[in-house]
C-alpha cells in the first residue's frame, strides 16, 4: 500500500526518506513542490497528487510535510490517518513532531518507522506495543547508552502484540495507583454580525491518564449519558455494553491515551460564555479606518472565563494599527496581517476593549468585508454541555486506585464575524 | 540535546569523494571491531546516510558480516540495511540467507515472525523458491502473528515473481481459513493484490469474516469492509428496487423508526427479502461507524451507501459529519464523498445543513469543497438561509472562494426558480463589485442564466454593455459580447456600438475575444447588415491575419458562410439559421455530478480517475447466486480449522481470556456484551503447555469433538547420517546422497522431505541432472526437484525433493539422469522417517494410549547397555533414531515420545520404561500396526548398544 514516505521541511529539504518496496527516487517529490508552489499556502496544498507513475498523498503536521508515495488504489483516508498516527507516535517519542527531533532520533525513526509498516502495510500502531518493541529515549538513557554502548531497542519481547488485548502489556507495576480523566469540550460557532448564533455545536473529547498496576477491568458512567448523540470509541471499550448500558466499560491502555470523542447533539441549545460588541469600519477615500472591540462573559456558569486570545486576519490593504488596549497587549504583524490580542481573564467589572486607528494604504480601495474575529478562551471546572461524571469502578484488582475528574471548556473553531 | 551519537547531518551532499571514502573506511573498521558498541555506532551512522537518501551500498560486505549479531539492535539495524539494498548486490545478500532460515525455526515466534519478514522483504529473485517454502511453513505456524507475517509475505513474493501466483492462491486460501483476527485482515489484504477476481475464496469464510470484523485491528476493518462490499455486489440481488424494502428476517429493532417500517411491511408484501448474510454484514460493520479511525468510519459509509437500503444509509451521516472535526486533510476527503453523495440523496445531509457553514479560517479547498455541498443541498425551504450565508462569502477577502460562491448562487438560481429573479438581481448589484476577479464571475454565471430565460433582460444586457468598458478579464468580456451578439435584437442600438468598439481594440484582446468579436460581427451582419457591414468585414480582414490560426480558420468560416460570393454554397442560404438558432441553456451542474460511478472512499473517487488496481464495483446480479455456498457445515468447520493445526485438539476453558474473565467477574452481562469475539490465541513459549483456544462459533462443535489436544512441533533433533544414493563408480562419477531433514510438509502435507546431495567427481561439467522413469508402488507420489542445469566439475549441489511414502517402508525408485546418461537408483526410508514429532501432554498421551491397546500395541523387552539409562540419553538416542516428538513424563523411568505418520496422520505412541537389571520395556501403540512392529524392531538396537 505505502510504498515510501518522505519528510520535507517547509523550506522544501527531504530530510527523511523510507521505502518499504524497492526504492523510489525523490525526483518524484517534484510532482509535490509543483503542487505546494501552485498553492496559496501550506493549507491549501491538495493531499492527494497524481503523478504519471505514482500518487502521493501527504499531511501537514507541525511545519513538516509527510508525503507518502503510493502506486495502487487505496483508500486515502487509510492513508492519512497513517500518517497521522505516525506523526502522533513521533509526538508521543520525542516529546515533540519537529525537524530537529526526527533528525536527533533518526535511528529510532527509522526503527518506529519499520515496526509500523510491514511491506506498506500497517503492523504495529499501538503505542504501548511500539513502547515495548523500541523504547523511547529519555536524556539518562541517552547518556547511559552512550557511554555503555547499549540499545534502544527492548530485550524483552512484547506481549501485547499476541494478546487479545493488543492495546494493554502485561505486568505493569505502579506504586501509587491513579486514574485521571479529562472532559475536555470544545465550541464551534459563528456568531454572526448582529451577535447571533449562526451555528454552534459542543465537540468533546475525553483524555485519560491512567496509571495502574495489573489488569484493571474499568467501567466509566455518566449522569447524563443521553447528552452524548455520537460517540467514537477507543479500540478498547465494550461497544456493547455501551449500546445497552450507555456505560462505558474497558480494559484501558497503560499512560495516556484518548477514550472517547463525541458530539453534543445539535437539538440542545449550545451556551455561548462570551459576547463580543465591535465597531469595525473603513472611511470612503480616506487611509484611515475605525476599530473598536470590547469582549464580556454571558452565561458562563458563575464560573471565570480566561485565557481569552483575539486573533484577526485583516485586509491586505491595512498598513498599521494604532490601538491601545485596557487590558491585556496586542500585537499586529504587518507582514501576515494578523492582529492578535492577548486579553488573559474577563472580570465582568471592568470588560476588557481594544481601540484604535487602522492605517490603510493610501490609494488602495476600501476593503470590502469586515474581518472576522477568531477568539479564543478556556473555562475550567466547567462541562459547557452539562455532561457529568457519575462514578468510576474497577473489577479484576484488589488495591484502591486514586481516582480524579477535570472538566474544561475550550473555544474550538470560534469565529465572530462583522 | 541530541540522543544518539552521530548522524552526520553536518555534512552535505556535495562533500568531496575523499571525504566519503574516508568516512566508509572509518566505518567499516568499526563495523570490523570486536566491541558491538562500535558496531552499533557504526549501524546508528549507516542508517543516519540512508535515511538521508546517501548512498551507502558501498558497505554492503561489512555490513552483512553482522546480520547473526547477537545484539538485536544491531541486528534490526543489519536488517534495515539488507532490505534497502539487497536488491542492489544481490549476490552478497545470498549470504545472509541461512541466517533467516536458522532463525525460522526457532522456537520463539516473534523471531520467527521477524526472519520471516525480513526474509521476504530481499528483493533477490534466486531465493523465490525459499521464500515459497518459508511462506508455505510460516502459513501454517502454530503462532498466529508468525501466520500474520506470512500473509504480508505472500504480497511481497507476487510482486517480486508473479509466476508464483498458482501456488500462493493456495496458500492464501489456507490462510482465508485461519480464525484468528490477527490474520484476518491481511491476509485479506494479500487476497486483494493477488487474486482479487478469485471470490470464490470468500464464499466459506464470508460469515466469519463477518464475525470477526469487529476485533480485527483497524486498518484489517478497512481492507476487509471494502472487500466485503465487492463481495455483496457480486452475491446480493438490489435492495433498492423500488425503495420498497421489506424484512422477513425480522431486525425491527435495527429501524430507527420501527412504526414506519411496520406500516410498509403491511403494505408491500414479499417483494424483496434481504439475504440475511446481506442482513449480516449491514449490522456487523453499523458498530465500526464508532471507530475513532477515520478511514474505519469512512469504509462503512460508503459500504452502507453502496449496499443498504436506501432507508437505511442515512444512519452513516452523523458519523462522517463528525469527522469534519479532524484535520484538514482527512475533512478534504470526507467533504469530497459527502459532495457525491449528497447530489443523489439530498436528504441524508440536509439535517447537517449548518455542519458546512464556511469559516473565514479554512483553507480554500475545504471551503469551495463545502459551498458545494450547500449548493447541492439547496432546496425551496434552506434558499433563503443559504442565499443570506453566501451573502458572507461573496464578500470574502478570498477572491477565488468568492467567485465560487457567485458559481454556487447561479445554480442554486437554476434549480429552484423561485429565487431565480432573486439571484439574478443579487448578480447584477455584484456587477459593481470593485474586484475584478468576482464581477467577471458573475457576468459569466449571469450570462448563463439569461440564457436559460432570455425573456425580458433587456436591461441587464445593457448594463453589462455598459460595463464592457472597464472590465478586462477575457472570459467575463467574452461573455458579455456573445451576449449582445445573440440578443443583438433587443438592444438593436448599443450592439453596433459595442462592435465598433471592440473593432478598434481587436488587436490587442485575448483570442477569446477575439473569436466572440468575430461572432457578433457576424451575427450583426445577418441581421442588420446595413450599420454593420463595413464594421464586420473591417473585423473580418484583422482576423484574417490574426497569429493564431484557430482565429483565421473562424475568420474564414464566417466569411465563406455570410458574405454572398459565386462561390458561396447552399449553406449561407441559411446562415441566419446557424448563427441565431435557439441555443440550448447550460446546465449548471455539479462537478461531482459523474463520480459516482466509482466506489466512495477510493483513490479513484478522489482524482476522478481511474487509479491503477481500481477494482470496479459490480452492478447487482438480478438474480442472486447460489446463497447455499456461504454455508459451512459444522463438521467441516471443525475439519479445515483442525486442517490448519495439523491435528485436533480441545477446549480447556482454564485460562480466561478477555471476554470470558468478563463473563467471570460481571455476570449479567453475557459474552457477547463485551463485544468483542473470542480469539484464537495461543501462548509461547510455553509451546507444550499451551492451550488452543477458538472463537465461539466453535462452542457447539466442542462438544462433539472432544479430541486430545497434540499437534505438530518442530524434529527435536534432525539426523545428520546420510545414506547413499548413488556411488560415484556406479554413476560415472556423478554421486548422489540423501538425507533426511525432517521438515514438515514442505512440498505437501504427506510427503516426507529428502535432501539430496549431487557431486561432480569427473572432470568436466554434468549438465542437466534430473529425475526420470518413477517407479513407485501404487498410491506412492514424489515431488522432483527443479533440474539442475549444469554442475561444475568438484561442484556439488543441495537440493530438496518429497516424497510420499504412503506410510510403507517400500523403496522409491526412479532413474537420476543426467544429459548423456541414467542411473537406476532408489531410497528406501527408514521407519523413523515416515513419522512427524507432535507434542501433547502426559495426560492425553495415556489417554491416546488406552485407546490404542490389544492389536494395536506392540511390546518387546531389551536389555539397555548401562551408559544408555539416564534420561538426556534415552532421548537423545531415541529421537535421533526416529523423528518422535517428547512427552513430559512424571516418572523418571518412563519415557515418552509422539509422533504421527505423515501420510495418514495416525498417531505413534512409543514408551521406553526403565526396568531394574539394564532391561527395558518398549511399548508402540498404533493403528498402523506394520509401521509399529517395524519401528520396534529399529528401535531395539539404539537402546540395547553402546
Amino acid at each position: 500500500m505505502i510504498h515510501s514516505l518522505f519528510l520535507i521541511n517547509c523550506s522544501g529539504d527531504i530530510f527523511l526518506e523510507k521505502h518499504w518496496k524497492s526504492v523510489v527516487s525523490q525526483s518524484v517529490c517534484d510532482y509535490f513542490f509543483e503542487a505546494q508552489e501552485k498553492a496559496i499556502d501550506v493549507e491549501n496544498v491538495p493531499p492527494v497528487i497524481s503523478t504519471p507513475h505514482h500518487y502521493l498523498i501527504s499531511i501537514y503536521r507541525d511545519k513538516i510535510f509527510f508525503v507518502s508515495v503510493i502506486q495502487t488504489e487505496v483508500p486515502p483516508l487509510f492513508v492519512i490517518e497513517f500518517l497521522h498516527r505516525v506523526a502522533d507516535t513521533f509526538q508521543d517519542y520525542f516529546g515533540e513532531c519537529s525537524e530537529t527531533a526526527i533528525k536527533d532520533n533518526v535511528v529510532i525513526v527509522y526503527e518506529l518507522l519499520e515496526e509500523m509498516l510491514d511491506n506498506g502495510f500497517p503492523l504495529a500502531t499501538e503505542s504501548n506495543i511500539l513502547k515495548e518493541l523500541i523504547k523511547p529515549p529519555t536524556i539518562l538513557r541517552s547518556v547511559v547508552n552512550s557511554i555503555t554502548g547499549s540499545s534502544n531497542v527492548g530485550d524483552t519481547l512484547p506481549t501485547g502484540q499476541l494478546s487479545n488485548i493488543p492495546w494493554r502489556r502485561a505486568g505493569v507495576k505502579y506504586t501509587n495507583n491513579e486514574a485521571y480523566f479529562d472532559v475536555i469540550e470544545e465550541i464551534d460557532a459563528i456568531i454572526d454580525k448582529s451577535g447571533s448564533t449562526v451555528f454552534a455545536e459542543i465537540q468533546g473529547v475525553i483524555d485519560s491518564c491512567i496509571k495502574l498496576s495489573g489488569m484493571p477491568d474499568l467501567s466509566l458512567s455518566f449522569m447524563n449519558p443521553r447528552l452524548l448523540d455520537d460517540v467514537s470509541f477507543h479500540p478498547c471499550i465494550r461497544f456493547k455494553r455501551w449500546e445497552s448500558e450507555r456505560v462505558l466499560s474497558f480494559i484501558p491502555p497503560d499512560g495516556n491515551f484518548r477514550l472517547i470523542s463525541y458530539r453534543v447533539s445539535s437539538q440542545n441549545l449550545v451556551a455561548i460564555p462570551v459576547y463580543v460588541k465591535h465597531m469595525i469600519s473603513f472611511k470612503e477615500n480616506s487611509s484611515s479606518g475605525r476599530f473598536d472591540v470590547t469582549i464580556g462573559p454571558k452565561q458562563n456558569m458563575g464560573k471565570t472565563v480566561e485565557g481569552v486570545v483575539m486573533t484577526v486576519h485583516m485586509p491586505k490593504a491595512v498598513l498599521n494599527m494604532n490601538l491601545t488596549a485596557t487590558q491585556g497587549s496586542y500585537t499586529f504583524d504587518p507582514v501576515i496581517k494578523v492582529l492578535t490580542w492577548d486579553v488573559g481573564k474577563i472580570t465582568p467589572q471592568k470588560l476588557p476593549n481594544l481601540k484604535g486607528i487602522v492605517n490603510l494604504q493610501s490609494g488602495a480601495p476600501k476593503p470590502e468585508e469586515n474581518p472576522s474575529l477568531n477568539i479564543q478562551f478556556k473555562i475550567q471546572q466547567l462541562a459547557i454541555s452539562g455532561l457529568k461524571v457519575n462514578r468510576l469502578d474497577m473489577y479484576g484488582e484488589k488495591y484502591k486506585p486514586f481516582k480524579g475528574v477535570k472538566y474544561i471548556t475550550k473555544a474550538g473553531k470560534f469565529q465572530v464575524r462583522t | 540535546m541530541s540522543i544518539t551519537s552521530s548522524p552526520h547531518w553536518e555534512e552535505k551532499g556535495g562533500a568531496n569523494e575523499l571525504l566519503v571514502q574516508i568516512e566508509n573506511e572509518d566505518l567499516k573498521q568499526m563495523l570490523e571491531s570486536s566491541k558491538d558498541s562500535a558496531k552499533l555506532d557504526a549501524m546508528k551512522r549507516i542508517v543516519g546516510m540512508i535515511a538521508k537518501g546517501k548512498n551507502a551500498s558501498e558497505l554492503f560486505p561489512a555490513v552483512v558480516k553482522n546480520v547473526a549479531s547477537k545484539n538485536i539492535e544491531i541486528k534490526k539495524l543489519v536488517y534495515v540495511y539488507l532490505m534497502r539494498y539487497a536488491e542492489e548486490q544481490q549476490d552478497l545478500a545470498l549470504l545472509s540467507i541461512s541466517t533467516f532460515q536458522r532463525a525460522l525455526k526457532d522456537p520463539n515466534q516473534l523471531i520467527r515472525a521477524s526472519a520471516l519478514r525480513v526474509l521476504s522483504s530481499i528483493r533477490v529473485p534466486i531465493i523465490v523458491p525459499i521464500m515459497m517454502l518459508a511462506i508455505k511453513e510460516a502459513s501454517s505456524d502454530l503462532s498466529p502473528y508468525v501466520r500474520k507475517n506470512a500473509a504480508h509475505a505472500i504480497q511481497k513474493l507476487y510482486s517480486l515473481d508473479p509466476e508464483q501466483k498458482e501456488m500462493l492462491i493456495e496458500v492464501i486460501e489456507k490462510l482465508l481459513k485461519d480464525k484468528s483476527t490477527l490474520v484476518a485482515g491481511s491476509v485479506v489484504m494479500a487476497f486483494e493484490e493477488v487474486c482479487p477476481d478469485r471470490i470464490d475464496l470468500i464464499h466459506k469464510n464470508y460469515r466469519k469474516l463477518c464475525n470477526l470484523l469487529v476485533d480485527v485491528e483497524e486498518w484489517g476493518q478497512v481492507v476487509i469492509i471494502h472487500m466485503l462490499t465487492r463481495y455483496a455486489r457480486t452475491q446480493f440481488v438490489s435492495p433498492w428496487k423500488d425503495d420498497e424494502v421489506v424484512e422477513e428476517y425480522s431486525e425491527n429493532n435495527f429501524y430507527e423508526s420501527d412504526e414506519e417500517q411496520k406500516e410498509k411491511d403491511q403494505k408491500v408484501k414479499n417483494t424483496y427479502t434481504m439475504d440475511p448474510d446481506h442482513r449480516l454484514l449491514l449490522r456487523n460493520t453499523k458498530p465500526l461507524l464508532q471507530s475513532r479511525n477515520a478511514a474505519v468510519v469512512m469504509a462503512v459509509a460508503q459500504l452502507y451507501w453502496h449496499l443498504a437500503p436506501k432507508s437505511e444509509a442515512g444512519i452513516v451521516s452523523k458519523s462522517l459529519v463528525r469527522l469534519l472535526h479532524s484535520n484538514r486533510e482527512v475533512q478534504y476527503i470526507v467533504l469530497q464523498n459527502i459532495a457525491t453523495m449528497s447530489i443523489q440523496r439530498k436528504g441524508m445531509f440536509e439535517p447537517y445543513l449548518k455542519s458546512f457553514y464556511v469559516r473565514s479560517t479554512d483553507p480554500t479547498m475545504i471551503k469551495t469543497l463545502k459551498l458545494e455541498i450547500l449548493t447541492n443541498l439547496a432546496n425551496e425551504a434552506n434558499i433563503s438561509t443559504l442565499l443570506r450565508e453566501f451573502q458572507t462569502y461573496v464578500r470574502s477577502q478570498d477572491k477565488q472562494f468568492a467567485a465560487a460562491t457567485i458559481q454556487a448562487i447561479g445554480r442554486c438560481a437554476t434549480n429552484i426558480t423561485e429565487v431565480t429573479d432573486t439571484c439574478l438581481n443579487g448578480l447584477v448589484c455584484l456587477l459593481s463589485n470593485r474586484d475584478e476577479i468576482v464581477v467577471a464571475e458573475s457576468v459569466v454565471v449571469i450570462k448563463k442564466l439569461l440564457q436559460t430565460q432570455p425573456a425580458h433582460h433587456g436591461e441587464i444586457i445593457k448594463h453589462m454593455a455598459k460595463l464592457l468598458d472597464n472590465i478586462t478579464v477575457p472570459v467575463a468580456r467574452a461573455s458579455i459580447l456573445w451576449l449582445i451578439g445573440e440578443y443583438c435584437e433587443r438592444v438593436p442600438k448599443i450592439a453596433p456600438d459595442v462592435l465598433r468598439k471592440t473593432a478598434k481594440t481587436f488587436t490587442n484582446e485575448d483570442d477569446l475575444v477575439k473569436l466572440q468579436i468575430l461572432n457578433l460581427g457576424a451575427k450583426l451582419y445577418l441581421t442588420n447588415s446595413k450599420q454593420t457591414k463595413l464594421l464586420t468585414q473591417y473585423v473580418l480582414n484583422l482576423g484574417k491575419y490574426d497569429q493564431s490560426y484557430d482565429i483565421r480558420d473562424r475568420t474564414r468560416f464566417i466569411r465563406q458562410l455570410i458574405v454572398p460570393n459565386e462561390k458561396s454554397g447552399a449553406l449561407s442560404k441559411y446562415a441566419k439559421k446557424i448563427f441565431l438558432a435557439q441555443k440550448p441553456a447550460p446546465l449548471l451542474e455539479s462537478p461531482f455530478k459523474d463520480r459516482d460511478h466509482f466506489q466512495l472512499g477510493t483513490l479513484s473517487h478522489t482524482l476522478n480517475s481511474r487509479a491503477t488496481g481500481y477494482l470496479e464495483l459490480s452492478d447487482w446480479p438480478k438474480v442472486a447466486p447460489d446463497p447455499s455456498v456461504r454455508n459451512v457445515d459444522v463438521a467441516e468447520l471443525a475439519k479445515e480449522w483442525t486442517g490448519i493445526l495439523g491435528k485436533t485438539k480441545k477446549e480447556k476453558p482454564t485460562e480466561k481470556f478477555y471476554s470470558e474473565s468478563e463473563e467471570d467477574e460481571d455476570e449479567s452481562s453475557s459474552t457477547s456484551a463485551s463485544g468483542r469475539c473470542l480469539e484464537s490465541n495461543l501462548h509461547l513459549p510455553c509451546l507444550k503447555n499451551s492451550i488452543f483456544r477458538t472463537g465461539h462459533y466453535l462452542k457447539r462443535i466442542r462438544k462433539k469433538f472432544k479430541k486430545s489436544q497434540s499437534y505438530v512441533a518442530a524434529p527435536v533433533s534432525v539426523p545428520t547420517k546420510t545414506h547413499e544414493l548413488l556411488h560415484r563408480m556406479s554413476g560415472k562419477g556423478l554421486a548422489a546422497h540423501y538425507h533426511f531433514s525432517r521438515q514438515p510438509g514442505i512440498f505437501g502435507d504427506r510427503m516426507v522431505s529428502v535432501q539430496l546431495t549431487v557431486t561432480n567427481t569427473t572432470d568436466q561439467k554434468i549438465e542437466n541432472i534430473h529425475i526420470k522413469e518413477k517407479k513407485l508402488p501404487p498410491g506412492m507420489r514424489m515431488h522432483e526437484f527443479n533440474p539442475i542445469e549444469c554442475l561444475e566439475p568438484a561442484g556439488s549441489i543441495t537440493v530438496s525433493m518429497g516424497i510420499d511414502f504412503c506410510d510403507s517402508a517400500q523403496m522409491a525408485s526412479f532413474q537420476l539422469c543426467t544429459k548423456d546418461d541414467y542411473f537406476n537408483v532408489n531410497i528406501q526410508p527408514p521407519v523413523g522417517e515416515l513419522l512427524l514429532p507432535v507434542t501433547m501432554s502426559e495426560k492425553d498421551f495415556k489417554k491416546e494410549q488406552g485407546m490404542l491397546t490389544g492389536m494395536n500395541e506392540t511390546s518387546a523387552t531389551i536389555a539397555v547397555a548401562p551408559q544408555n539409562s539416564t534420561r538426556l540419553v534415552i532421548i537423545e538416542k531415541v529421537v535421533k533414531a526416529a523423528n518422535l516428538g517428547v512427552v513430559p513424563s512424571g516418572q523418571d523411568n518412563i519415557h515418552r515420545f509422539a509422533a504421527k505418520t505423515v501420510h495418514s496422520g495416525s498417531l505413534m505412541l512409543v514408551t521406553v520404561e526403565l526396568k531394574e537389571s539394564s532391561t527395558a520395556q518398549l511399548i508402540i501403540n498404533t493403528e498402523k500396526t506394520v509401521i509399529g512392529s517395524v519401528l520396534l524392531r529399529e528401535l531395539k538396537p539404539v537402546l540395547s548398544q553402546g
